[in-house]
């Protein structure tokens, strides 16, 4: 299975090759409709894209509101080493890792699990109706997820603490305590993304041959091993190019959600790379110190998605290049 | 699935199988339900009962409360206004570059298609984007919320796809007969594509429609918050008043906090709820469309 098919590599006949062999300007010229139209995207590209990984030289820059990008001294890893010797870096490393360490125990196997809960379910109305319903949060905003949470975690008044205060006669200060802080997040993440983390595993299990299960029923092969055999078998590929994909985000941890459950009572364990760099640069104003931090951030993730893209392959699986 | 194995262990597991599924689906809506049903329950009840789905009361205080000045109307035009240009820029941005594409004979096609597949991988990150969306002016913008995001990379190679698996043998009979290129895009090409690019405009729409990021970084003046910024000012910072009683009926009960919080995280909830059956039609198919070949 390709994830993201971009240039094709079909050959073409040599009848139509003829049509290439017109010079560039011929080609360019037939074609002027067409790079206008790209015109708008290609601009696009470059200013919001291309433009800023240029911006990324301020990493290694003092840059100065005054002074400007141009005229600003060089400084080379200055910054790079500031950051890799402040304290602050091996908490924020260490929050980073561990909240996607998480994600990746608690939150990855779900979709499938789900899916592979929901292949089984042989009431297509049933099937259809919890389908519906488990996609739904994925559309709401990260905002109201957490606001959603507030109301219901708060101490004062919320849902879930007047009902422990029923029960047990305590609270709980969810909210503002570090170590609720982590469950919550990864609690989140279940509710809002599993379910539609579901379809693209649905998909590739409505690929599967139904004979392959006859075949194995009559040679006696019972649920467990059908499932093991045939059904596993079949999401493989695409289990694999998911955690190639989000080993790049292994350093993100998806900023708006930390930055909306971050409140001074849990910052020790949820500052992380992603608020760091908000916080630094924009409201501190320190922008090639944060430029730094980024940088190191995304050279990290493209080093990991590399890699394991690389291991993948080793092991006979399809990567994403 | 065809016929399988019956068993008893195979029964015990489907009736696992369905409770569980059952439980996991009320759990995603549940807090939704709360919500609205809490919002539109007295100050009363939500003190006594801590949990219903249906509340016994009724009032309308927490949306009289919330919509008495216009804090929260003006940021409701101001997603609206973003969300509706927003999407008219996305589609034409998302088209005029894919259709392009989608051309195997157009030169240079693959080294800006390997550009784009980059970016997806590596970026600048926050601050030098920041930096340029200020260096061009639009910090306290509503462009500065359309024109950062105008193509989403991973859409455009999806739409490239679609529109490469269109039959060629319509191109060229209306080629024949003498269209234009762009005729050919506009009269044949576009009409064709409605349900993809309707499904597209709908994850555009909510897209601009729940941002935060975008407004968080490029918009300071309160006057010109999109409703999400304003969420999080009144449910998760309790500042910006929302409401303000000197406007009201002296008669008029003060709703609870708890309730006008609920109120405003309905108003931002409903939009999405109202499009979501039109776009539950078209996702999973518009998501796959050009996604997975295999």
């Amino acid at each position: 299975m390709r994830y993201l098919t971009t240039g094709s590599k079909t050959r073409i006949p040599n009848e139509q090759r003829q049509v290439f062999r017109t010079s560039a300007f011929g080609r360019l010229k037939r074609d002027k409709w067409m790079y206008l139209l790209l015109m708008p995207g290609i601009l696009y590209f470059i200013i919001f894209k291309y433009v800023p990984m240029w911006g990324i030289l301020l990493a290694f820059k003092n840059y100065q509101p005054f002074t400007g990008f141009w005229k600003s001294e060089w400084v080379g890893l200055e910054h790079f080493q500031v950051f890799f010797q402040n304290p602050d870096f091996y908490n924020l490393l260490r929050n980073t890792l561990v909240l996607s360490f998480y994600n990746l125990v608690f939150f990855f196997p779900t979709p499938i699990i789900l899916a592979l809960l929901l292949n089984e379910i042989r009431l297509a109305l049933f099937k259809r109706t919890v389908q519906t319903l488990i996609y739904v949060p994925h559309f709401i905003s990260m905002v109201i997820v957490a606001s959603i949470s507030y109301v219901f975690l708060t101490t004062e008044g919320g849902v879930i603490n007047e009902l422990l205060f029923q029960y047990t006669g305590q609270k709980i200060n969810f909210l503002g305590s570090p170590e609720w802080f982590r469950p919550m997040i990864i609690l989140q993440t279940i509710w809002k993304e599993s379910g539609w983390g579901t379809i693209i595993f649905l998909a590739a299990l409505s690929g599967v041959d139904v004979e392959q299960y006859e075949a194995a029923t009559v040679d006696g092969a019972r649920r467990w091993r059908q499932l093991w055999h045939i059904t596993l078998p079949a999401v493989r590929s695409t289990i694999v190019i998911l955690l190639i994909l989000r080993m790049g985000d292994i350093l993100e941890n998806g900023f708006e959600q930390i930055y909306l459950m971050q409140n001074a009572l849990n910052r020790e364990v949820s500052e992380v790379f992603d608020t760091y760099v908000y916080i630094m640069g924009i409201t501190q104003g320190a922008f090639s110190y944060s430029t730094a931090v980024g940088l190191f951030k995304a050279i990290v993730g493209v080093i990991l998605v590399l890699s394991a893209n690389y291991l993948a392959k080793r092991f006979g699986q399809s990567g994403i290049y | 699935m065809g016929k399988r194995y019956r068993s008893v262990s195979g029964t015990v597991f489907d009736m696992f199988n369905y409770v569980f599924l059952a439980g996991f689906a009320v759990c995603a809506i549940i807090p939704f339900v709360y919500v609205i049903s809490g919002s539109f329950a007295t100050d009363v009840e939500l003190t006594q009962r801590s949990f219903f789905l249906i509340p016994k009361t009724f009032s309308i205080n927490a949306y009289t409360f919330i919509f008495s000045t216009d804090t929260i109307i003006r940021s409701i035009g101001v997603s609206m206004y973003v969300t509706t240009v927003g999407t008219i820029v996305n589609l034409f941005f998302t088209v005029t570059m894919a259709y392009p594409l989608a051309r195997r004979s157009l030169m240079g096609r693959n080294t800006i298609l390997n550009l784009v597949v980059f970016s997806m991988l590596f970026g600048g990150g926050m601050i030098p984007t920041y930096l340029v969306v200020r260096e061009l002016g639009l910090l306290d913008s509503y462009w500065a919320l359309i024109l950062p995001g105008a193509i989403s990379a991973f859409n455009l190679i999806i739409v490239k796809n679609f529109f490469q698996e269109l039959p060629p043998g319509l191109e060229e009979a209306a080629r024949i007969d003498g269209c234009t290129e762009l005729g050919l895009l506009w009269r044949i090409v576009l009409p064709l594509s409605k349900p993809v690019l309707a499904t597209f405009a709908l994850f555009y729409a909510v897209g601009h429609w729940n941002n935060f990021f975008s407004a968080l970084l490029y918009i300071n003046d309160p006057a010109k918050w999109p409703l999400q910024v304003m969420l999080r000012q009144i449910v998760l910072l309790s500042q910006a008043a929302a409401g303000n009683m000197n406007e009201m009926d002296p008669n008029f009960v003060q709703p609870p906090e708890q309730s006008i919080k609920m109120a405003v995280i309905v108003v931002g909830t409903v939009p999405i709820l109202l499009v979501y059956p039109f776009l539950q039609k078209h996702f999973a198919k518009g998501v796959m469309i050009g996604s997975i070949k295999g």
